[in-house]
């Protein structure tokens, strides 16, 4: 089943690597992953898209939580949730592809005689979906953001 | 005053109560050692190699609990103390380990000994800082070793780029007056809920075991588990790291249990109701197969190391706190709690443990029956070596069965005694972290165990225990071979002795404990054993090598049947199953 972890996290160099380097050390892979500075710049934010059961992803989060630099890390699949995926595309002039990128919230941010680039946005399904459908034809390139997400309602991932 | 950073840490280190320093020098260590040789707060010991240092450090902090020091060079330094960092981790011992880096300018350009030690050594350590500005060492320091020592102990490395303890550039020493950390809190309090389940699920127990690991050495709860069992009269087993923390004399203790643990400590934890496992991480050399391991009991499961609850095998009633702390709650819950034990169920459990250890336990009077070759029993050698140094000794060993025999032989009545390398299962572990030992308890009997493989594997460090006085007795149980290697070339591939024996190249023990200036003795023949070690432990100020010739075809049993074995399934001779 797919897992949405996410992690606040000291933002200092190599915090990164120790959250990444565990999931390969404890034999887990790391499906999407995303990562900024929140707040004041000292903290990170990381989402981290990853395949188990329950109890490997219970152990994945009790190990990421002690990691000394990890604040706070969240099951957000465990209840309700936010989830989102944000992706840019270049295209050779295609209908279907922007027809597609359309219903996710497709914007066009460049279009001339060779290519267009178009960004769009929805739940990691969706995009999923839109990927397929694209299929190779036409498209020079693809880049994903990797899921981000939040709780549903008033639970947070407090300091 | 003004202080450069090589004199920032050594203030630091000081004020954390660090009285060794176990390292080598080198090009960017050199800053660090100029400081070392201005102060006298801090011993340094030269080792021979640097993976001697952090066996070393580790060794003086098993035993004493304080956190060990280990200082190393950049480059070959750094990964020559990842052995060591590896050791450590597994055994959650928390040593810390300050390695010289190459210049801050240098870094990444492929500088001559650089490497990145913060990188390799990620997956074994509990933490690890680089130092980018000099004023924070003090504070990083006193980081470190708060982060070793509290919560579940571990390594923590500290890597110090050469320009950062520059003697021209000086600063102030300063440091918060207590660390906080807001990413790190590790104090937890065990649940009261969770106390008065376990409670009541112990005093309802008929067949119970108390599963005692080595969390309850690092956590100093021996005192805490008596007072519990005072109350409760349970059997009781330990891990290997665990051996000590209950008495081995106490009738309650079953031995080890395990791979090589005793029949009835392994039989009585197939068969039990509730399974009290305190500081204990159900280890794949304890469990065998976990679909198998233990089918009807209820696991209560006290662990400061969440991770550690329900890993391998579900907690019925997980308990996350430290050891101490939760023993003493339970203690106090048991005493109010109106259920009575069932005296009766306890009394025919135990009787049952009684009858297992009759009919398979271990023969702990081996030495004093004949039989008829010549030749010595590994076995023997550690029950002789128990009787000559009346069971007080600090023992260190290597990996292999000398280990094992140790753990089932030499009755550890207190904690932190036996210094072993339990998790990482280092060979070359037993020498160095014997010199550790021997310098925090200098007039202690300290014993390495070992056999002729491991200790070829950190031989080097005779030299140091010349250099510094270390007057160890090292028992050298030698059976020509890498005999737990060969023992399942035995049983698992046909006897076929694929790389594990060399019997016609090993050095002459004796002569080459001479050439670094100690004693040797050799002893092949069973009528000088007993009197060669009471000569060898007689001789108070020098170090002895005591190479004792066993009999090569000895193995190591009981022995856990693998694959697809349960707890029950043991071999407990040559060819027989139990």
């Amino acid at each position: 089943m797919k897992r949405i972890i996410s992690i606040l996290i000291e933002n200092k160099p190599g915090a990164l690597a120790r959250v990444v380097g565990l999931f390969h050390q404890r034999g887990y892979n790391i499906e999407t992953l995303n990562v900024g500075p929140v707040f004041d710049g000292t903290y990170s934010r990381m989402t981290v898209t990853t395949r188990g059961s329950e109890n490997d992803v219970e152990q994945i989060t009790k190990q990421i939580n002690k990691i000394i630099d990890v604040i706070k890390v969240s099951d957000l699949t465990e209840g309700e949730h936010h989830e989102y995926e944000f992706i840019m595309v270049k295209f050779k002039h295609s209908e279907k592809i922007q027809k597609i990128l359309k219903k996710l919230n497709g914007k066009i941010h460049e279009k001339h005689k060779h290519a267009i680039v178009m960004s769009a946005w929805g739940t990691s399904s969706d995009i999923e979906i839109a990927i397929k459908t694209i299929g190779k034809a036409n498209l020079f390139e693809i880049v994903r953001s990797g899921s981000i997400g939040l709780h549903e309602g008033e639970k947070v991932l407090k300091i | 005053m003004k202080l450069s950073g090589g004199d920032l840490l050594l203030r630091a280190l000081k004020e954390e109560g660090v009285k060794f320093i176990f390292g080598y020098p080198g090009g960017a260590a050199l800053h660090i050692y100029d400081s070392i040789f201005k102060q006298k707060a801090c011993d340094h010991i030269l080792v021979r190699h640097e993976q001697g240092a952090t066996h070393a450090a580790d060794g003086y902090s098993r035993a004493t609990g304080k956190p060990g020091v280990a200082l190393v060079t950049s480059g070959p330094g750094a990964t020559n103390a990842i052995t060591g960092l590896a050791t450590a981790y597994m055994d959650s011992i928390p040593l810390i380990v300050i390695s010289g880096q190459v210049q801050s300018h240098l870094i990444g350009t492929d500088s001559f000994q650089e490497t990145d030690m913060i990188g390799i050594s990620r997956p074994i350590v509990k933490h690890s800082f680089i130092v980018q500005n000099t004023q924070d060492i003090p504070r990083i320091i006193q980081e470190a070793f708060h982060i070793a020592t509290t919560g579940r102990p571990g390594p923590v490395v500290i890597d110090i780029p050469k320009d950062k303890t520059d003697p021209s550039k000086l600063y102030e020493y300063k440091k918060p007056k207590e660390v906080s950390l807001r990413s790190y809190q590790p104090r937890v309090s065990p649940h009261p809920g969770q106390i008065k389940k376990a409670c009541k699920n112990i005093l309802s127990a008929e067949r119970p075991v108390i599963y005692a690991g080595g969390g309850v050495i690092l956590g100093n709860a021996h005192k805490e588990l008596m007072a519990l069992n005072k109350l409760l009269k349970a059997p009781v087993t330990n891990t290997l790291m665990g051996l000590g923390v209950y008495p081995a004399k106490d009738r309650y203790f079953m031995g080890m249990l395990g791979m090589h643990g005793t029949y009835q400590a392994n039989m009585a934890m197939h068969n039990a109701d509730v399974i009290i496992a305190i500081g204990a991480r159900f280890d794949d050399r304890i469990t065998n197969t976990p679909s198998l391991f233990a089918p009807n009991a209820r696991i209560i499961h006290i662990d400061v190391d969440p991770a550690s609850i329900s890993k391998i095998i579900n907690a019925d009633i997980p308990i996350v706190g430290q050891v101490k702390e939760s023993l003493n709650a339970l203690i106090k819950e048991i005493k109010r709690s109106k259920i009575k034990i069932d005296t009766e169920a306890l009394e025919s459990w135990n009787q049952q443990i009684a009858q297992w250890r009759e009919k398979h336990g271990l023969d702990h009077e081996l030495y004093l029956k004949k039989n008829k070759s010549q030749m010595i029993l590994p076995q023997v050698v550690v029950q002789e070596l128990y009787h000559a140094t009346n069971g007080n000794a600090w023992v260190t060993s290597d990996v292999g069965q000398h280990q094992m025999f140790v753990a089932q032989y030499y009755h550890f009545n207190k904690p932190r005694r036996w210094v072993n390398s339990g998790g990482l299962g280092t060979m070359g572990f037993g020498l160095p972290a014997a010199m550790g030992v021997k310098l925090a308890f200098p007039k202690d009997e300290v014993v390495c165990v070992t056999g002729e493989g491991s200790i070829q594997m950190c031989i080097q460090e005779l030299s140091t225990c010349l250099q510094y006085n270390l007057p160890i007795k090292i028992i050298n149980i030698n059976n020509e071979a890498l005999g737990m290697v060969r023992q399942w070339q035995d049983m698992n591939y046909g006897g076929r002795h694929s790389a594990s024996t060399y019997s016609d190249s090993l050095p002459d023990f004796v002569k080459l404990a001479e050439s670094y200036g100690h004693v040797g003795m050799k002893v092949t023949k069973k009528a000088d054993l007993k009197k060669t070690l009471d000569k060898a432990f007689s001789m108070k100020d020098r170090l002895v090598f005591v190479d004792v010739y066993v009999d090569p075809d000895e193995h190591v049993y009981p022995m856990l049947v693998a694959p697809n074995g349960s707890m029950k399934d043991m071999w407990i001779k040559k060819n027989i199953k139990a």
